[in-house]
């Protein structure tokens, strides 16, 4: 188990930054997940982690060892690629052992690993096998197994679901967490899937413009998002942002008053309310009243109803309900909310207020 | 409706065949073509290659007796044979070993790689026609300019490469590999086929360039390279023009440059024993097949198909 550091490490390619001075410290043992929108740099830093892309600035240390300058295997980490890249001539077994022979690790060290491996994966049967004879799971499988058997310090997965239909990725999502806790290895994930990034985590990076925007536990990052874009990035359905009006002026500054929680804001900013749909009420006397909703859409997910519709100042807002609802486009329902799970964030989309619990 | 019921009407194959007339109106330029100028002749000479028909008389038919002749009594069929296995097994391998070698130069990302590609590939444009065969003397003569550069560089004074029995055809051979371009072009598509994070995977497992190379370019180019194996085969063992211009169309010095069509070209043209030069035709094609059926049945050993 190995530490990475990460000193503000930056990326451009020519005159173009993609990566501007990220700084991050992960643990021994822990499973970090980068999670942001495309071209958010997240697959640029593991890449830049596992030695594929050089670095242009700042330090990377794995184990406490400087590494920028080290070829990607000599930095003790083992890559799952997206498209897996097994190497499609060779046998599943050859596949697992290719690096090993590399190393020139003598024969029955070698097959033992890849038979140790395979067992763990269950994917003993598939051994002399070519890849294209394996299904999307089993190729999946395959490609841990090849990272598996290099034993090595830090694991990178690059985005490695997301090839696999949805029944597939949430059995392999759960397996990726129990090779976690068996192995103990510190992980890197990157995904552009929230539900991945929050089952899986022990913290979740979110990325966005080669920056970080919050580093933290899930949980912390679903409660306590540092900003609108991190707010409106977990959860889903997104969280809802209403623009919020002035409730009374001291002297030049303007104070909303939430749940009892004061709010200064300067005047002349504007400021918006963050509710999460699923944190919404019907009914006028459950909350916080926030007004009528006019229904315009539903959906019936069976355990739950997701209904999208306007407040009268025309202001979307959508509403996650529990169980089976019958409510049809143009009903009018009354929404309330607790403000204690509610959020404000200023006109920069900073988040202004802790409100949450 | 089950698979065996009978559809409940089908039109006479005349009505059938009358509405598919404006489809081959529009091909009949090619199927003219094809029966007139290709399966015709190929008919026709396979009938005349068991015949003795020369320009002056009637065929005559003898049966097997032209290719009992090839195959027990031609010393010059021999000959061709010689020089022709000689050029296919020497300019085909070192041709494709050329082509690879620079597509996988031109593959690194080079500045200006569209400049490279079209230069390279310049040769086998203008290659197998007569004017560079004439030009390939100039170079390969005893005052052209390799001996120029033997004699300036090493002080060595070279042979006439072309008039020497025991060098001619090599200077053919290195006529050939000179134009390795339409092959190089098909490794490069071939390379870029091949996804980059193969190579990252690679890397990151330790593995060298040559490593890298031996292990990963070259098995999964292994369909590409027994492509362009057999169409260089069939072209080597085809060639004619090269030769015919080098040598004045006599396959020398001592028949050391008789290609095979070389020799069924003087059968047929010099000597007019049309029959005869029918059935080395026919003897080639038979060649030619036995060649690629080789080729693909040995393909299951040892080249990779992803799908």
């Amino acid at each position: 188990m190995t530490s990475l550091t990460l000193t503000d490490i930056r990326k451009s390619y020519g005159t173009v930054d993609v990566i501007h001075g990220v700084d991050l410290r992960i643990e021994p043992g822990e499973l970090v997940v980068f999670v942001g929108p495309s071209g958010c740099g997240k697959s640029t830093l593991l890449r830049m982690i596992a030695g594929l892309e050089p670095i242009s600035g700042g330090e990377l240390r794995i184990g406490g060892q400087r590494m920028n300058e080290r070829p990607a295997s000599e930095r003790g980490i083992a890559m799952v690629f997206q498209s897996y890249a097994l190497y499609p001539h060779m046998s599943v077994r050859k596949n697992m052992s290719f690096g090993l022979e590399t190393a020139r690790m003598p024969r029955a060290e070698i097959d033992q690993r890849v038979q140790k491996a395979a067992e763990i994966l269950q994917i003993v049967p598939l051994l002399d096998r070519k890849p294209k004879q394996l299904s999307g799971g089993q190729r999946q499988r395959v490609a841990i197994g090849r990272a598996i058997v290099r034993d090595p310090q830090v694991f990178l997965f690059d985005e490695p679901l997301s090839n696999l239909d949805a029944e597939l990725r949430v059995q392999t999502r759960v397996e990726i967490a129990k090779l976690h806790a068996d192995i103990g290895a510190t992980m890197i994930y990157v995904t552009h899937d929230q539900v991945e990034a929050m089952t899986l985590a022990d913290r979740i990076v979110v990325l966005r413009g080669g920056r970080i925007e919050q580093a933290g536990t899930p949980l912390e990052i679903y409660n306590r998002p540092a900003n609108r874009f991190v707010a409106g990035f977990i959860g889903s359905p997104k969280m809802n942002f209403l623009e919020t009006s002035i409730s009374r002026r001291i002297g030049s500054d303007v104070a909303l008053d939430l749940a009892g929680t004061q709010l200064v804001l300067r005047n002349g900013d504007a400021a918006a309310l963050g509710v999460r749909p699923e944190h919404l009420k019907v009914g006028a006397d459950r909350g916080t009243s926030l007004g009528q909703m006019t229904v315009t859409h539903v959906e019936q997910l069976g355990g739950q109803t997701i209904v999208h519709g306007r407040f009268p100042d025309q202001q979307p807002i959508v509403a996650t309900l529990e169980g089976q609802n019958s409510v049809e486009a143009g009903d009018l329902l009354p929404l309330s909310a607790d403000l204690a799970q509610c959020h404000v964030f200023d006109a920069e989309g900073r988040r202004a207020a802790a409100l949450a619990a | 409706m089950s698979v065996n019921e009978a559809p409940l009407y089908r039109a006479p194959l005349w009505l059938r065949f009358k509405g598919q007339l404006a489809g081959y109106g529009f091909l009949s330029p090619w199927l003219i073509g094809l029966f007139a100028l290709t399966l015709g002749p190929a008919v026709s000479s396979l009938y005349l290659s068991m015949t003795d028909y020369s320009l002056m008389s009637s065929p005559r038919w003898v049966g097997a007796d032209n290719y009992v002749r090839i195959a027990s009594d031609d010393p010059r069929f021999r000959a061709a044979m010689n020089v022709t296995f000689t050029y296919v097994l020497l300019s085909v391998p070192l041709k494709l070993i050329f082509a690879l070698a620079i597509a996988v130069l031109l593959n690194k990302g080079l500045k200006g790689l569209n400049w490279f590609r079209a230069i390279f590939y310049l040769p086998s444009l203008i290659g197998g026609s007569v004017a560079i065969a004439v030009l390939w003397r100039q170079v390969f003569a005893s005052d052209g300019i390799i001996n120029q550069v033997l004699m300036a560089v090493f002080n060595y004074e070279g042979p006439s490469w072309i008039a020497n029995p025991n060098t001619a055809i090599y200077t053919l051979v290195a006529l050939a590999v000179w134009q390795f371009g339409s092959s190089m072009i098909i490794f490069l598509a071939g390379l870029r086929q091949i996804p980059t994070d193969m190579y990252e995977a690679a890397s990151i497992d330790g593995a060298s360039r040559a490593r890298q190379f031996f292990k990963i370019t070259l098995p999964l180019l292994t369909p590409v390279i027994f492509f362009n194996a057999v169409i260089l085969t069939i072209d080597a063992f085809k060639a004619f023009t090269p030769a015919f211009v080098i040598s004045d169309g006599s396959g020398g010095p001592i028949d050391s440059t008789l290609f095979y069509t070389l020799y069924l070209y003087q059968e047929a043209f010099t000597n007019f024993r049309f029959g005869y030069a029918s059935a080395l035709a026919w003897v080639l094609v038979a060649i030619i097949a036995g060649f690629t059926a080789l080729a693909f049945l040995s393909a299951k050993y040892w080249v990779h198909y992803d799908d």
